[in-house]
């Protein structure tokens, strides 16, 4: 790929900037921050895939990251045979009966020309299939939930590995999309963005409130990790060697042994958590550049020059032939498929599934500021703009304590007003949020590295 | 007799006043929406903000009266609060508007940039809001909290079932009907309403009538003013001030200015009242109700909800969706989407 001279200097500014936090505030830190950073840009560039290439509002993102969430569960949660045994016949007989119910649906679509008489047969077959359903549904949700209802309560998974679950997040958002796309693309782009914010929430409310599938509220904790736990790598010896190793110099200057031991475990206790921490970064960052190669892939072929077109004119580009329902379709299908990897990635490296915890200000609205700001359109922007969005997120707030403390240096530590705005800090990120997304919006509304334009 | 008497009270009490009590709440707010749609055309994501920003100053100063020991007896400190917070408001939207929403205007920009524009409104209010009030829940209703205790009424009427009317909801259905009465009859009779409507039904024509669309645009941002503070004070006296909630409640709102027909102030009103009442009688456990109405041999066992409570949140969002799905114009004809 070739990059210009000011794309060079923002990956610049993006290494430069880890590497400032980490002689700052500790390597530790800048690596926590480096590995959101990552699966931010990687959200960022699922959003930018369906509306940088073919203008296809996506604000289902908080949605999609959930469903790849459920996936990271469903895949490495092992399976709890108990619950298997108390519901799963139930479960599993709702489920035929539910396809059933939407393949009637679907032939009473086909057959029945008239809209009145339709829209009566839908009805009516909806209401009795969904009668019928909640019978085996309900007996057998609750009494998957009785089963242990203290670490259990529901199906469990299928405790494969959970890195295989990046690719079936992946799957799982994308069929949501599938359904949301097959309702919605037809509406004009902020209708779009309502209704795709609203059918968000739904899926998150239905995973906070399922406990079978997924415990709800009472949250999954202990997913098992990819990369090795700090615990066990603090007692390998090819991990002591290496530190030893690392650190020889310094550990040769002190003399005292049992010092030298001490310094020595020290230096094991932090070097673990950052090794963890970097197989994490090293792990999303190749996924990161599959996708990142992919998508700009795509934006060169001729199948990307005519997402531009159906984005810049539908009506031409309807008038030449292309099919441009079916390609929002799978543009947006595609960019939630991306989102949803990343959702899977994200309870990958928590551990844990907090469904409470997805929320539309920080999962879909700061996702759109990244591709504001990084620049709709250029995937390397919308990476840029995912690094450097999360690095202000969180560098927000100490940031913001030290503005306070030198813009109030005057007033006493007791004053009212003073202690005031320190405990509002946390709160001073949405305003550098919102200046920024505004800012950009009057003064770059391309974005900070915006779309090539090219001429072939 | 007694028994469907009985069951009356239930319904009144459980699902009629609860919904025109939040039915109104969400009328207000959906009118805001429209107002900004019909003539700004633009989705106002912000709104929800705007409103918690009205209800934020209205609290700040009721505390300020009741520091002072002014009060209105009976009723709520936070009437005399609301002026105050209106005018913030109102100076609130102008601000917003000079410096932030007027440049898109003249730039002719898409709606949907306008709508990314409002979204960088609602952070910067939303961090205003938590700076000034933090985040923690607020009551701040005070006065006399019932008209009518279920208690009293089971005494005065010697029914079994209890019929509870809160000053609140009192308050919020008399403010509304004043305060839509007002919107329909400025809409109607006043010249400036009636720019306003020619404004939003083509604004070529109205410019070429001579109407200034600075002025329409102003005055639009004074009535959005005034009903997002009302709806917003509201709301906060009915169900305790929570500054996070208001983000939630754009959606419902949402909801029910497309539902009603977006563009059309009165289908917003409308559609306010359908979210609501579909919110809560789909998520109502009509057991009770049963009981009294049946046959003792036909008593239902299960609760006979068809959706847990849990669910309130998503129904407005599927009657969004059928509706944009049978007819996209919602139920009064506004645009086409």
């Amino acid at each position: 790929m070739n990059f210009e001279k000011y794309e060079w200097v923002a990956i610049a500014i993006m290494v430069s900037l880890f590497i400032f936090v980490g002689f700052i505030q500790g390597w530790s830190v800048s690596l926590v921050i480096l590995n959101m950073c990552i699966i931010s840009a990687i959200m960022t560039m699922g959003v930018n895939i369906s509306w940088g290439y073919a203008g296809v509002i996506n604000f289902g993102v908080m949605g999609f990251l959930a469903m790849g969430g459920l996936a990271a569960v469903i895949v490495s949660y092992p399976p709890i045979t108990e619950s298997w045994k108390a519901g799963g016949t139930g479960i599993g007989v709702s489920f035929i009966l539910l396809v059933i119910l939407v393949t009637a649906v679907m032939y009473i679509n086909k057959t029945v020309t008239d809209k009145k008489n339709r829209y009566i047969f839908n009805t009516i077959f909806i209401i009795f299939g969904i009668l019928v359903i909640r019978h085996f549904y309900l007996d057998a949700t609750e009494s998957i939930e009785d089963v242990n209802p203290a670490i259990a309560g529901f199906l469990g998974g299928l405790g494969l590995p959970i890195i295989f679950s990046w690719i079936v997040g992946g799957f799982f958002a994308a069929g949501v999309a599938f359904i949301i796309g097959k309702v919605a693309l037809g509406l004009r782009s902020d209708y779009l963005a309502i209704v795709t914010l609203g059918i968000s929430e739904i899926v998150v409310s239905v995973l906070k409130h399922e406990e079978w599938l997924s415990r709800g509220v009472k949250n999954v904790i202990g997913l098992k990790r990819p990369v090795p736990y700090e615990i066990n790598l603090q007692n390998t010896d090819w991990f002591i060697n290496l530190i030893t190793y690392l650190n020889s110099s310094k550990l040769n200057n002190i003399v005292d042994v049992s010092d030298r031991q001490q310094v020595l475990n020290n230096l094991i206790i932090d070097g673990s958590g950052i090794f963890v921490k970097l197989s994490y970064a090293v792990l999303f960052l190749i996924v990161m550049f599959i996708i990142f190669y992919f998508a700009n892939k795509a934006q060169l072929s001729p199948w990307g020059r005519m997402m531009r077109a159906i984005r810049d004119n539908e009506t031409a580009a309807n008038a030449m032939g292309k099919d441009v329902v079916k390609q929002h379709l799978i543009i947006f299908v595609i960019g939630a498929a991306i989102v949803g990897v990343a959702g899977a990635m994200l309870v990958t490296l928590d551990g844990l599934f907090t469904p409470s915890g997805y929320r539309p200000l920080r999962f879909t609205f700061i996702i759109w500021i990244m591709v504001i700001v990084g620049g709709s359109g250029n995937n390397l922007g919308a990476i840029f703009g995912g690094f450097v969005i999360w690095f202000s997120w969180i560098e927000a707030a100490p940031l913001t304590t030290f503005i306070i403390n030198q813009l109030t240096a005057g007033l006493e530590p007791t004053n009212a007003l003073k202690l005031h705005l320190l405990d509002s800090v946390p709160y001073f990120r949405y305003l550098f949020m919102g200046l920024i997304l505004l800012l950009i919006l009057r003064y770059r509304p391309k974005g900070i590295i915006p779309e090539k334009i090219r001429h072939s | 007799m007694i028994d469907f008497l009985n069951s009356v009270i239930v319904l009144l009490n459980f699902i009629i006043i609860p919904g025109i009590t939040y039915g109104s709440q969400l009328a207000i707010g959906a009118l805001g929406v429209t107002f900004v749609y019909a003539i700004l055309r633009f989705a106002n994501f912000a709104h929800g903000e705007i409103m918690s920003f009205g209800a934020m100053i209205t609290i700040l100063f009721t505390w300020f009266f009741q520091s002072q020991n002014i009060g209105l007896g009976i009723l709520p400190t936070a009437l005399i609060a609301l002026p105050i917070g209106i005018v913030a408001t109102i100076i609130l939207c102008i601000i917003s508007d000079k410096f932030v929403f007027q440049y898109y205007r003249y730039q002719k920009s898409v709606p949907v940039v306008l709508a990314m524009v409002s979204i960088g409104v609602m952070f910067v209010i939303n961090a205003i809001i938590r700076i000034i009030i933090g985040t923690e829940t607020i009551k701040f209703s005070d006065g006399q909290k019932f008209i009518m205790k279920a208690k009293q009424f089971k005494v005065m009427t010697g029914l079994n079932e209890g019929l509870a009317l809160k000053s609140s909801q009192v308050i919020t259905i008399l403010i509304t009907i004043a305060l839509l009465t007002f919107t329909f009859w400025f809409l109607q009779k006043t010249k400036t309403g009636k720019s306003m409507r020619a404004f939003s039904d083509n604004e070529d024509l109205a410019l070429l009538s001579g109407i200034n669309p600075d002025r329409v645009v102003f005055i639009t941002w004074v009535i959005v003013g005034v009903l997002a503070c009302v709806a917003g004070t509201l709301y906060g006296l009915d169900k305790s001030y929570k500054p996070i909630i208001y983000l939630n409640l754009v959606l419902p709102i949402f909801a029910s200015a497309i539902v009603g027909g977006i563009g059309s102030p009165f289908g917003a009103v409308v559609g306010g009242y359908v979210i609501a009442f579909s919110e809560i009688m789909v998520t109502y456990a009509y057991k009770k109700f049963f009981v009294y109405i049946l046959p003792s041999s036909l008593e239902p066992s299960g609760l006979v909800q068809l959706l847990s409570t849990d669910y309130k949140f998503a129904v407005s969002f599927s009657i969004l969706v059928i509706v944009l799905l049978i007819r996209p114009s919602g139920i009064f004809k506004g645009r086409v989407l």
